[in-house]
């Protein structure tokens, strides 16, 4: 942002103390995430940045911690990378086939009860995860599905359910319904409609509420914790268990692996969100 | 008004016909959304249900004592029962020695009054040598406890099927033993800290947040597209990055030998060997949290600063406002709407939050969520966490219900 040259000395004062708040809090929202980076090639056991590391010596650094990590016989990394991707696959795939579906009745113009129905299917995002915890580990355990990695996944269905709901039914405002009556018209019938008319264009809205669930369901620690047993553990049990013990820089190493995943998702969802609003004819 | 009637095409009357065709289209779209509603219904709605009736549910005592309590329920409280309720009591404990389940009602006479656990236990274990008849004798012989008329009010108290106890307790009230409520003694008084702590936490955060996000926002709604883009990245990283390791960093950040205190040092503001202690403790909890949640702020902000013409601004200052009075009297306002949405959103997420103040908050930072998790994990009284997660749930829902009225469900934007 660059100032006219008429403006007064006062206001050039505010406008570059102004860019500066702007960027401390830029700056306090990033950084406290690549910190993490560099302490994960530490050659040395502890947090902290080494003489050698700040002098940038190559024998500061390592992959030693990334070898714990992947190799390291006392590690449940293996096994708790393996629960994760399971259980989050299945759980986006179930979020998002019935979120999709919900989202698509409460788009209708017909819906009645549209606002109460969408506070209920909403919920689960704003109950605090304690009580969600609580109430669904009481569940599972009179289903008798606490500690397996079925009772797991129908709780994260809960859980990413709402992101689903909200992405989808935000794509299919402003979506054209005269396409689908004119495949009706047409004589497709309305699940062959769905298939080849509007999945494709709500398909961005459709991925992008997966990429939340996956997310949600991939970082879900409060509820794991009350349902997992030994062999369900999953990615964010480790880290727990293993924060709660001490800061060790194989966790840093997990934290640098995480950060890399989450900015991949990024950029897909950034892509999506972009697509969808073409499609949907929103220019910015 | 005209009789006559206009038809359709297939002989019914247009009224008719039209409803008919709406009601197919409502059960369509009911029967679209139908899956999803009974699914949470069965595993969400119903066991947060099953989770209020459990914090007031008392009857598991009341099977196993059930002669004492039908005998008891005429004794008036005053002077000591007469001998059927010894009798009655003689029968139960007879039972559960021979079942062996006496255990089960030693912890929740305890929660009613202290001493219970002894007194049960040696009686149970001289069961054996009771002779018929004349009970209330050699109860209080075997412990002159069954003699004092407190433990039996207290046993009295613990009759009722349902009992709202544990609502009480979670507010360092309870029941004396004429059943009026009255306050906890002074060292027991610990939830009501507790819920304050939450609640000024929550607040904290909610307006650390607005303060930080509301330059941000300013400047990502008003910057050309492809800065803004750039600089939106920092804004939605954290927030696509997992909680564990924003956490974690956090504590990488804080530690006593972490950069944030080398810095301090550095700049002299304290002694090497007097390092602050910025983890374990409230200010860990403020400083991750904001820093946490800032992008919830900073999302609805954005999405409503940017619907703002720039022009209201330049036919502001162009009508003789300073640019402080155009932004005062007419930006400001337009985005309260905003604010509102934001700041609800990001207190009904701090109001909840676990993971972060049990890793950083250490005893002095811990929030009600964490004393429900300990309630839930470690001292297992079930009940009590029930009862407190369904007092923060009414809250969190009355909050819930606001946000609905004043920015509408709908409005919530992700990303």
């Amino acid at each position: 942002m660059s100032l006219p040259t008429y403006t007064a000395w006062n206001y050039r004062i505010w406008h570059y103390t102004y860019l500066t708040i702007c960027g401390l809090v830029f700056f306090f929202l990033i950084a406290p995430l690549f910190i993490i980076l560099p302490l994960s090639f530490n050659a040395e056991q502890y947090i902290h940045f080494s003489a050698k590391m700040l002098a940038l010596d190559p024998e500061g650094f390592s992959l030693r911690w990334y070898e714990d990590m992947i190799y390291g016989t006392k590690n449940p990394w293996g096994l708790a990378a393996k629960n994760s991707i399971i259980i989050a696959f299945f759980a986006t795939i179930g979020s998002t086939i019935l979120g999709t579906v919900a989202a698509l009745g409460l788009s209708s113009r017909h819906m009645p009860y549209k606002a109460a129905f969408m506070a209920l299917l909403i919920s689960p995002m704003i109950v605090p995860l304690i009580i969600s915890g609580t109430a669904i580990f009481f569940f599972m355990a009179k289903v008798g599905l606490a500690a397996t990695h079925t009772g797991i996944v129908l709780a994260h269905i809960i859980l990413g359910t709402p992101f689903v709901v909200i992405t989808v039914t935000a794509t299919l405002t402003g979506f054209d319904h005269s396409v689908t009556r004119a495949a009706a018209s047409l004589g497709s019938n309305p699940v062959n409609t769905f298939m080849k008319i509007t999945l494709p264009l709500i398909l961005p809205g459709v991925i992008s509420g997966a990429l939340f669930a996956f997310v949600t369901s991939f970082d879900e620690v409060v509820v794991v914790l009350f349902l997992a047993g030994l062999e369900t553990t999953t990615i964010p049990i480790q880290m727990w268990v293993g924060l709660r013990e001490q800061l060790s820089p194989t966790i840093m190493a997990v934290a640098t692996c995480l950060i890399l995943m989450s900015t991949l998702i990024l950029v897909s969802a950034e892509l999506l969100r972009r697509r969808s609003e073409r499609l949907r004819g929103i220019n910015r | 008004m005209s009789t006559e009637q206009i038809l359709s095409s297939d002989g019914l009357p247009l009224e008719v016909s039209l409803r008919k065709a709406e009601r197919k289209n409502k059960l369509k779209a009911l029967f679209l959304v139908g899956p999803l509603f009974l699914f949470l219904i069965i595993t969400y709605v119903f066991p947060i249900g099953d989770m209020l009736f459990r914090s007031i549910d008392d009857r598991k005592i009341t099977k196993m004592l059930p002669n004492t309590f039908t005998a008891i329920e005429k004794w008036d409280g005053q002077n000591l029962p007469e001998e059927p309720v010894y009798a009655a009591l003689y029968e139960d404990l007879a039972y559960l020695k021979k079942t062996k389940t006496y255990g089960k009602i030693i912890a929740r006479l305890n929660y009613e009054k202290g001493g219970f656990s002894s007194l049960i236990k040696k009686t149970v274990r001289k069961l054996g040598k009771f002779e018929d008849g004349n009970y209330k004798e050699q109860f209080i012989n075997v412990h002159k406890r069954w003699g004092q008329p407190e433990y039996l009010v207290a046993l009295k108290n613990a009759a009722p099927n349902w009992t709202y106890a544990k609502y009480l307790k979670g507010v360092d009230l309870k029941f004396d033993q004429n059943g009026d409520i009255v306050q906890q003694p002074e060292d027991r008084r610990i939830h009501k800290i507790l819920w304050l702590r939450t609640l000024k936490v929550a607040f904290w955060v909610t307006i650390f947040c607005f303060i930080l996000a509301y330059p941000i926002s300013y400047l990502l709604a008003t910057l050309p597209m492809k800065y803004s883009n750039l600089l939106m990245i920092c804004v939605l990283l954290p927030f696509w990055t997992s909680l564990l390791v924003r956490t974690s960093s956090w504590m990488v950040l804080l530690q006593q030998q972490g950069p944030i205190n080398d810095l301090i040092v550095m700049l002299g503001l304290a002694a090497n060997d007097n390092r602050p202690e910025l983890m374990y403790n409230v200010i860990g909890t403020f400083v991750a949290m904001t820093q946490i949640l800032l992008p919830f702020m900073v999302l609805p902000l954005y999405s409503v600063m940017k619907t703002i013409s720039p022009s209201l601004m330049r036919a502001g200052k162009s009508l003789g406002g300073t640019p402080f009075v155009a932004f005062r009297k007419i930006y400001f306002p337009l985005t309260v709407p905003g604010i509102g949405a934001g700041s609800l959103l990001v207190f009904i997420l701090a109001i909840g939050y676990y993971i972060t103040p049990a890793l950083v908050g250490g005893a002095s930072g811990s929030l009600i969520s964490n004393t429900i998790a300990y309630h839930m994990k470690s001292s297992l009284d079930w009940s009590f966490a029930a009862a407190l997660g369904t007092m923060l749930l009414v809250g969190v829902l009355t909050i819930y219900w606001i946000y609905n009225k004043l920015v509408g469900i709908d409005n919530i934007k992700l990303g």
